[in-house]
């Protein structure tokens, strides 16, 4: 039963006589029960339509259920019979897209592009994109009706007034979650494990000549645009350019293409680096590679094909240089796959995933992989800046030492040291000093030219330069402590103290 | 740690300067007999200008009385500030701007100029406190500037410098021309 009432009748006669399609009809009535856009179609489907009924998610349709019944079949035969006429013709609103365009083939052509991508998921959210020209005739069909809708509701606005993506919206969701089968399809835009489909239409029909701002350029009539212009206009000047109704368009719109695209997926865990000619991220200058491999290939490829997505972006709690191993429980990291088609892994596959990274290369290793959600990586960020670190460097010194000469390191604590932004990384930061708390160290002396020095520092502290100070520009450095020029020749990392992702029991 | 192989006498040890720098020199700067200037380019573009071993300041057991900044009336090194990733609002220099001018305890004076073009970033204020500095370490602590020279430029700066062979060449040649009869 289609929720109209008496006084919807002059607006319904109105736009049925300008070429409206009956969803179309609906939507200027206001009528928001989902129902009755899915059960009305092009054709005239005026009493049949009563059958399927009722069983609607909208609580709008309480409206309609006051009505004695012979009112509205009356006007439903008024609908049909203006169908019967005007039933073959493309509606000057929607171009068509309520119309052939939200039947139940072009739902199966949504289904089938989606199962060709096989993908793993359990909700679709659809998107649509309609071409700008609608607004245009959409605005125009107000003014036509404005009159109308106001004498029969004061408080109705344009807004009021239901969109065609809505409408569209309303009607291919359950078409395609029929055609799914089992898959919740939702309105709403939310983010774990959701896909996300969308329709591109094109028009077939020229663009309306009259008003555009600015620039030159070839789409300039983005949808944006052409909202913001609508508003600016006056009605007169709008009349003044643009038929009302809207004329009969040449063709409709057809579809452009299906896009689909499933919500990220982050896998974390902690990763050790063994190779001292490793860097993190690929090392590329000028196009050329200067270094083989790096970390976050190694350890992308195969979780990328375990998850069939498309590519990831990978990022850690802080970074080490190339020549610098990563020990101990390994440093944190988080991917995001982008477009992955499989989004679930049991804990045993995950295991299984680890095992094939730490088989693949024994430059790096990985523990701890498990898929987290986004807000989960925020930790991870935390740790760069709050969280201590612990490394040990092999020192070298010009004077011979020995022992007692540094054993006075072991006491010093809380050393406070001011270190200007390193020459190394000067050409990308900005220059400034920074200070940095050096919170114990510890000495194991090799011989008389060389030491391991272990320190625990705040994060961010930069350990190469405060081993050889960088030109005297970390201060104090060991060169001072000591009173004797030395040299870093190999650091490692020994622990990055941030208790995230959560350990996984081996 | 596998450090066995890093097991190196003192005068053998590549410096920190060794591995990351490339060094470079103007030798005769503005055409004054010795007064080198030597540049060490890191791999990453930005070069520390530092005195030549070979330069004046440093031979004949001289000291430094005074190291001065102000270059100009309307121009000071020291008023040099940059901003920023991009390094905005620093100086720019050309090969030739001088940096500092030093006086030492025998009152000869020597200005030190940039040796080539960029954003000057930052001179050293330490050998301002402490101008012994400059004798003591003259290719670390006692650096004169950074400079940034820019990034299309970032090669083309050194044509006009020598290399470290060349520089050795030039100085092999000047101690020959001493031990010739006039």
């Amino acid at each position: 039963m289609l929720p109209l009432k008496d006084k919807d009748k002059p607006l319904v006669q109105k736009l049925l006589a300008a070429g409206c399609c009956a969803r179309c009809v609906l939507r200027f009535c206001c009528v928001g029960l989902h129902a009755a856009y899915r059960h009305t179609s092009h054709d005239a489907a005026g009493p049949n339509s009563t059958e399927e009924n009722s069983t609607s998610q909208d609580a709008a349709g309480a409206e309609a259920s006051e009505d004695p019944p012979s009112k509205r079949m009356k006007l439903e035969q008024s609908v049909s019979e203006a169908q019967a006429d005007g039933a073959s013709r493309v509606c000057v609103c929607c171009l068509g897209i309520l119309q052939q365009l939200s039947e139940h083939t072009q739902a199966v052509k949504v289904c089938v592009a989606v199962k060709a991508e096989n993908y793993e998921f359990d909700s679709l959210v659809l998107s649509v994109s309609l071409p700008a020209q609608l607004c245009v005739r959409e605005h125009s069909c107000w003014l036509h009706v404005k009159k109308e809708v106001r004498e029969k509701c004061m408080t109705l606005d344009k807004d009021d007034v239901i969109q065609v993506k809505e409408a569209f919206k309303w009607i291919m969701q359950s078409l395609i979650a029929k055609e799914l089968r089992g898959v919740s399809v939702v309105t709403k835009v939310r983010e774990v494990g959701r896909l996300f489909y969308l329709a591109n239409f094109i028009q077939s029909t020229a663009c309306p000549d009259c008003f555009k701002p600015t620039k030159n350029k070839l789409s300039v009539f983005t949808r944006m645009a052409v909202v913001k212009a609508l508003e600016k206009i006056p009605a007169d000047k709008f009349l003044k350019h643009y038929p009302c109704p809207p004329p009969r368009p040449a063709g409709s719109c057809s579809f452009q293409d299906v896009q689909c695209l499933h919500v990220a997926v982050f896998v974390a865990g902690r990763y050790n680096k063994f190779c001292r000619s490793l860097p993190q991220t690929p090392w590329v200058i000028d196009g050329e590679r200067r270094m083989e491999s790096s970390v976050e290939e190694l350890i992308a490829a195969p979780i990328l094909s375990a998850f069939r997505a498309d590519g990831f972006n990978f990022s850690s709690s802080g970074r080490e240089d190339v020549d610098v191993r990563t020990l101990g429980n390994g440093r944190p990291f988080a991917m995001e796959l982008l477009n992955p088609h499989r989004s679930r892994l049991s804990r045993a596959e995950m295991k299984q995933l680890q095992e094939a990274i730490n088989k693949s290369s024994d430059k790096i290793r990985v523990r701890d992989l498990q898929i987290v959600t986004r807000e989960a990586t925020g930790r991870m960020k935390e740790g760069e800046e709050e969280k201590t670190k612990s490394y040990t460097a092999l020192v070298w010194t010009q004077k011979p030492v020995q022992k007692d000469d540094i054993a006075f390191l072991d006491e010093i604590k809380e050393l406070s040291i001011d270190q200007k932004t390193p020459l190394r990384v000067l050409h990308r930061r900005a220059l400034a000093v920074r200070q940095r708390l050096v919170h114990s160290m510890s000495t194991r002396l090799l011989d008389p030219h060389h030491f391991y020095l272990s320190l625990k520092t705040q994060a961010g502290t930069y350990i190469k330069e405060f081993v050889h100070g960088d030109f005297g520009r970390t201060k104090p450095n060991l060169c001072e402590l000591l009173k004797t020029d030395t040299d870093i020749l190999e650091l490692d990392v020994e622990s990055v103290d941030v208790d995230w992702p959560p350990a996984i029991p081996e | 740690m596998d450090g066995t192989e890093q097991r190196e006498t003192a005068q053998a040890a590549p410096s920190v300067i060794d591995r990351y720098y490339t060094r470079w020199y103007r030798a005769d700067m503005k055409g004054k007999p010795c007064e080198d200037h030597c540049v060490l380019q890191h791999s990453n573009r930005i070069c520390v200008i530092t005195l030549a071993e070979t330069h004046p300041i440093l031979q004949s057991g001289r000291t430094v009385k005074s190291i001065n900044y102000q270059i100009s009336n309307g121009c000071s090194r020291l008023n040099n500030k940059v901003s920023g990733k991009s390094k905005r609002g620093g100086q720019f220099l050309t090969d030739f701007a001088p940096l500092c001018r030093i006086t030492c305890t025998d009152e000869t004076e020597y200005t030190i100029y940039s040796c080539i073009r960029g954003r000057l970033l930052e001179v050293n204020e330490d050998i301002l406190k402490r101008p012994a500095l400059l004798l003591e370490k003259p290719s670390t602590e006692g650096y004169i500037a950074v400079i940034l020279p820019k990034f299309e430029e970032s090669k083309s700066i050194t044509e006009n410098l020598l290399s470290r062979e060349e520089f050795e060449e030039v100085v092999s040649k000047r101690a020959a021309a001493q031990t010739q009869p006039s």
